[in-house]
């Protein structure tokens, strides 16, 4: 049963992947590489490295979304999001 | 909040500027496809530049995929997943879990490890980030050498949309969230050598609770308690004191001689002699780094 | 067959580690957009980091933190991996921040975050 669990956590981590580097919009990939590190997390958590599950969710899905997305705001790329 | 100018000002700010202020970077867009068509007395016409597109693409997969083949070779002939006589776990694995409790009082062996046996390592690790804090500071900030006086009418004007839209709902949750997240990421620091956590894990924590607050109540309101000279005091202090207090215990102990510091009863938060100070000191830099980070992306200073 | 899928399901975290360093490398070296190229390089980090923590662990045991006094090695997991990827999450929070620096300012000064035309306008300003 764990492992089925481990397979789908794996197969989403690569599709999560995938999706984040041929999504067209920036803020989508950012996005995307967000929900890639909280799927991390949650594999640090059954390989036994509760120390790693909880640097990775405040560093991977908090500190770096929030840099990529300040970047992307500085290099004018959230074009997309205006509201009309 | 709710006038229409206010709006169409804040939408302006979500898309970034408009284009016809950043006039010079416009004309540089214009001028690219002009550039390519023109294809002067350089040799690299169109038609051999997309050849080499074409060759490069086709380089970098085929290299890909020699270099994904030969890995996943490797990884078929390794050592089975998750067995006990794998050679990684060899007799210092044992020493430090057997051992560590007594020599370093730490319950968490990850902390032990990083912070008494490895803990040089653990220091140049914490001036990396110092160092990368440095580095995103001479790109960013904003001085004499650096600064146009597009920027600055920019800045100005993205303070005023600052004081005057301001969200209450966003506002009124992060005051609730914003002393449990402190006190989440304290917790996960002073506990570091008892449970999962640590400077490292709790300091991003801290951080991130700072960033938060920043972002809903703009950066000034953060400025008046942590501005450039206490960030400037508080991450080469900690350094020093990390430096200090690890000198010391190389000095008098580091084969375990007397250090002189009592490593305390297991398990108490007062333990494990200088990891607790160890953890304070790294978490310290790297809540300092995290927040100077977000600050010197959005504004250009702390 | 099955001994193949046998291997597979052993190798799991291994092979999944691979695989994600290959599609990082391949859209570093294929992806125009410098915040792509970024992205695709903080996955190849965090698959070396899922290899490494892979390898320091054993069926059947827990995360290394002594419980009731019990200090035999034969109870808890290898902790030097844990260790490693611990410093180098954060260290790589702190290269790919200075990565974005980097990008913030090239698009200060050439007014794009695509590689071709940054290229191409620094050999027109080489001129």
């Amino acid at each position: 049963m764990e492992i089925i669990f481990e397979f789908l956590l794996i197969i989403s981590l690569i599709i999560c992947a995938v999706f984040a580097l041929t999504s067209k919009r920036l803020l989508a990939a950012t996005v995307i590489y967000m929900a890639y590190s909280l799927i991390m997390t949650i594999i640090w958590a059954l390989l036994q490295s509760p120390d790693l599950a909880i640097t990775e969710a405040a560093v991977g899905a908090g500190v770096t979304g929030i840099l990529f997305a300040v970047t992307l705001k500085k290099i004018h790329a959230l074009k997309g999001t205006k509201d009309e | 909040m709710g006038t229409n100018k206010q709006r169409s000002r804040f939408i302006d700010w979500v898309n970034g500027d408009t284009p016809e202020k950043i006039h010079e970077y416009s004309y540089v867009k214009k001028t690219i496809p002009s550039h390519t068509e023109q294809a002067h007395e350089e040799v690299i016409t169109p038609k051999k530049a997309r050849l080499f597109d074409i060759g490069y693409r086709i380089t970098a997969v085929a290299v890909c995929l020699v270099v994904v083949s030969v890995l996943l070779y490797t990884v078929f002939n390794l050592p089975l997943f998750g067995s006990p006589n794998n050679p990684a776990s060899n007799e210092v694995v044992e020493r430090y879990v057997e051992k560590g409790l007594e020599e370093t009082g730490a319950v968490n062996a990850v902390a032990g490890m990083i912070l008494d046996y490895r803990a040089f390592d653990t220091f140049g690790e914490s001036s990396v980030l110092f160092i990368a804090v440095g580095c995103v500071m001479m790109l960013l900030l904003r001085d004499k050498n650096n600064i146009s006086a597009e920027e600055d009418a920019l800045a100005e004007k993205e303070r005023i949309i600052e004081k005057e839209v301001k969200d209450p709902i966003l506002q009124k949750i992060v005051l609730v969230v914003t002393p449990c997240i402190f006190m989440f990421g304290i917790y996960v620091v002073l506990n570091g050598h008892l449970s999962p956590g640590g400077g490292f894990s709790g300091g991003a924590i801290m951080g991130a609770g700072l960033i938060l607050f920043a972002a809903s109540f703009g950066t000034n309101s953060v400025q008046r308690i942590f501005n450039m000279k206490t960030f400037r005091g508080i991450t080469t202090i900690a350094l020093m004191c990390y430096a200090l207090s690890k000198a010391y215990s190389f000095f008098t102990g580091a084969n375990g001689l007397e250090t002189g510091i009592p490593l305390g009863i297991p398990g108490a938060i007062l333990s494990s002699g200088l990891i607790l100070v160890l953890d304070i000191c790294v978490g310290l830099i790297v809540a300092c780094t995290m927040y100077g980070f977000y600050s010197l992306f959005v504004r250009g200073e702390i | 067959m099955s001994d193949f899928l046998q291997t597979v399901v052993t190798f799991r975290f291994e092979i999944a580690a691979v695989i994600l360093f290959g599609i990082g490398f391949m859209n570093l070296l294929l992806q125009k957009n410098l915040i792509r190229k970024i992205i695709s390089f903080n996955i190849m980090d965090s698959s070396i980091f899922l290899f490494l923590a892979s390898q320091g662990f054993i069926d059947g045991r827990v995360a290394p933190i002594i419980v009731n006094g019990v200090t035999d090695a034969s109870n808890y997991i290898n902790p030097i991996p844990t260790g490693l990827v611990l410093t180098g999450i954060v260290v790589s929070v702190s290269v790919s921040a200075f990565f974005l620096a980097l990008v913030h300012r090239l698009y200060k000064k050439y007014g794009t975050v695509e590689f071709d035309e940054i290229i191409m306008l620094a050999k027109k300003e080489a001129e």
